[in-house]
């Protein structure tokens, strides 16, 4: 199994060495390819990505800073808000217009940055929506209960098996309602899992969990890339992007503005620039140092805001 | 005060055609609110689309019978298909305005003046209810127990009322305990998620729509063949919203929570309107005349679902647990 880790994240690095660090670069054997892929929400341009590839198997993150337009680039990939332009393939096959459910039929399953547990259902049950083609889905199947048990047994064996790797294995029959905001991480996780998806896209998936789990969860992103699986996350903490992601993609202000490994990246100049400002490390006056101190701590407060 | 009277007459609405219908018509909103979370407040224009169907066809074009039913159920269908086409892609609240403005469109379309011919405008429509009642398996009488007794044709609306209410529950039962139920309670949840694993939502809410909406359409035929007549005013959006108080005492989201609902709101309804009419008359209460109890009855209605609302928002039958999660 340990040979085996290393061998995958070895595979993802080595099919990585050869690519410059440049955005839009081209990658040996994308999963996902992107182009020109625009949206607008009135004046404003929140997504301009003129050409994005992901690697198949390795773990891409996809960090920038607030605005940045992660979250409205994620949600035109997976076809929950329709892009204004642009086309982009998932192994090959075009996908833009494509359904939000077509495209996680297809292999291709987000998670969201404010967990959506399906509160009064079961943890259970949570698990065992995220199956495909259940036969008991069909309503005049539905009636006849012999029809889908059978199908119904083994998606809860599976259910269980993932519950158990996720240590929520106890909590199988209580509401997802009364799980911890970590453990809800936990579960939309695995309950995506449940899809069989080629490529994982996760918002934000260490958001407001607390540090303990986060190292589980970061356990659990390296073993979706074990198992074949393609991830793709947005974050924010710099920390755990060097130390899980095999490839970084930033963008700021709508578009991509640099990419390749996490080390190479967090020396970057046009990163550092996008995160802290073009001339941070210029000598200001004091009235200019009070004046970003203020910026600083109304965006802050904008943030905190935002979160609750 | 006669007591035999305010009781037997309490016992009777409890188990009686009202209480058949408006089961019938909570258990298809069960499906659209408690189960699918989709704010239906035009369940009346099911009624009346079902009402009418049979009555027009068997009334107004002199088809058979049982043309009249498959051309209601088809209505009814039909009725849920235009509904949602436009709307069930839209936030749950769009559903609510739209659906209370299309069951009063059903309403006043066939109350006008214009279409009096087919539909018999504010007079309804009668002499629809022959066939019904010829298939009557109680010979004329009187049938009953006690004080508490009902004639034939209406014990075979209630025993033809009755045996839908029993099969409907079945099959809720039977689709909500299913993976079918699951997703439509995962849609209740939160739609985006169920987009996000794969579940084709519109599809299920359409569903879930015409589902309820055929059971709504099945009380508009008792409706019609209990009074053997049928009337536009019958069906305007209190209807509703009796359904709705009858859903929610009842529990949403439980298979016999309309159910129980029905028979406790009427039971209930009556005892307190024969009680105060009874009080009245001997002098118990002065304070009113016996023209004022009806009135006075539905404020209490009024008063009894706020009560409810604040102290037992999950109804007789619903599970505390599920509505304490809310409040997160």
């Amino acid at each position: 199994m340990h040979a085996d880790t290393v061998n995958r994240k070895a595979e993802a690095l080595a099919a990585l060495a050869s690519v410059p660090s440049e955005p839009g670069a081209p990658k040996p054997d994308p999963i996902l390819v992107v182009d020109n892929v625009v949206r607008r929400f009135g004046g404003l341009t929140a997504v301009e990505v003129e050409h994005v590839e992901i690697q198949r198997g390795s773990i891409t993150a996809l960090i920038g800073p607030n605005g940045a337009g992660k979250t409205t680039f994620f949600n035109q990939l997976t076809g929950f808000d329709t892009a204004d332009s642009g086309a982009w393939t998932f192994n090959g096959k075009p996908m833009n217009g494509v359904s939000a459910h077509q495209v996680a039929r297809r292999g291709m399953v987000r998670t969201f940055q404010l967990t959506k547990a399906l509160s009064k259902l079961t943890v259970m049950e949570n698990m065992r929506l995220g199956a495909q083609k259940q036969r008991g889905e069909n309503f005049f199947r539905a009636l006849f209960s012999g029809l889908w048990q059978p199908q119904e047994d083994e998606i809860t064996v599976r259910a269980e098996e993932l519950l158990e790797r996720f240590k929520l294995g106890a909590k199988r029959d209580d509401f997802a309602g009364s799980l911890s905001g970590g453990q809800r991480k936990l579960l939309e996780m695995a309950r995506a899992l449940m899809v069989g998806p080629e490529l994982v896209m996760l918002d934000e998936p260490m958001a407001g969990v607390n540090p303990a789990l986060t190292q589980s969860l970061l356990g659990h992103v390296k073993d979706l890339r074990e198992q074949g699986m393609t991830v793709l996350f947005v974050e924010h903490d710099m920390d755990m992007v060097r130390d899980i992601s095999d490839w970084v993609i930033v963008m700021a202000q709508g578009t991509v503005i640099a990419e390749g490994p996490p080390d190479t990246i967090m020396a970057d100049a046009r990163v550092i620039d996008a995160y802290l400002g073009a001339h941070h490390d210029a000598p200001l006056t004091t009235a200019e140092a009070e004046e970003q101190l203020h910026q600083a701590e109304a965006e802050l407060e904008a943030e905190i805001e935002e979160k609750a | 005060m006669d007591w035999t009277l305010i009781f037997s007459r309490a016992v009777e609405a409890g188990i009686g055609t009202e209480a058949v219908i408006y089961a019938l018509a909570a258990i298809g909103l069960n499906i659209h609110f408690g189960y699918t979370g989709l704010l239906n407040f035009g369940q009346a224009g099911f009624l009346a689309v079902g009402a009418y169907g049979v009555a027009t066809t068997v009334a107004t074009l002199g088809l058979p019978f049982w043309l009249g039913i498959v051309i209601g159920l088809a209505a009814a269908v039909l009725f849920a298909l235009l509904l949602g086409i436009p709307t069930l892609r839209l936030r749950a609240d769009y559903l609510a305005i739209v659906t209370i403005a299309a069951a009063e469109i059903v309403r006043l379309v066939v109350r006008s003046v214009a279409l009096q011919g087919t539909f018999g405008g504010t007079d309804g429509l009668e002499a629809f209810s022959d066939d019904f009642y010829g298939m009557n398996i109680y010979s004329p009488g009187q049938y009953g127990i006690g004080p508490i007794a009902f004639d034939h044709r209406t014990l075979w609306v209630l025993t033809v009322g009755w045996i839908l209410v029993a099969a409907a529950c079945a099959v809720v039962y039977l689709v909500m305990k299913s993976p079918w139920g699951r997703v439509l309670k995962a849609i209740r949840e939160d739609e985006d998620a169920v987009r996000s694993l794969g579940k084709n939502v519109f599809s299920y809410k359409m569903q879930a729509l015409v589902f309820g909406g055929v059971i709504g359409s099945l009380a508009g035929f008792l409706f019609a063949l209990s009074r053997a007549a049928t009337q536009p005013d019958l069906f305007s959006t209190e209807l509703t919203f009796f359904a709705y108080t009858v859903l929610i005492l009842g529990g949403a989201a439980r298979v016999f929570g309309p159910v129980l609902g029905a028979v406790i709101f009427w039971c209930l309804l009556i005892l307190v309107k024969t009680g105060m009419e009874e009080a009245v008359n001997h002098q118990v209460i002065t304070f009113i005349t016996v023209n004022q109890v009806g009135s006075i009855n539905y404020m209490l209605v009024g008063l009894g679902l706020v009560l409810l609302l604040i102290y037992r928002p999950q109804g007789i039958l619903g599970d505390k647990r599920e509505i304490a999660l809310d409040a997160r």
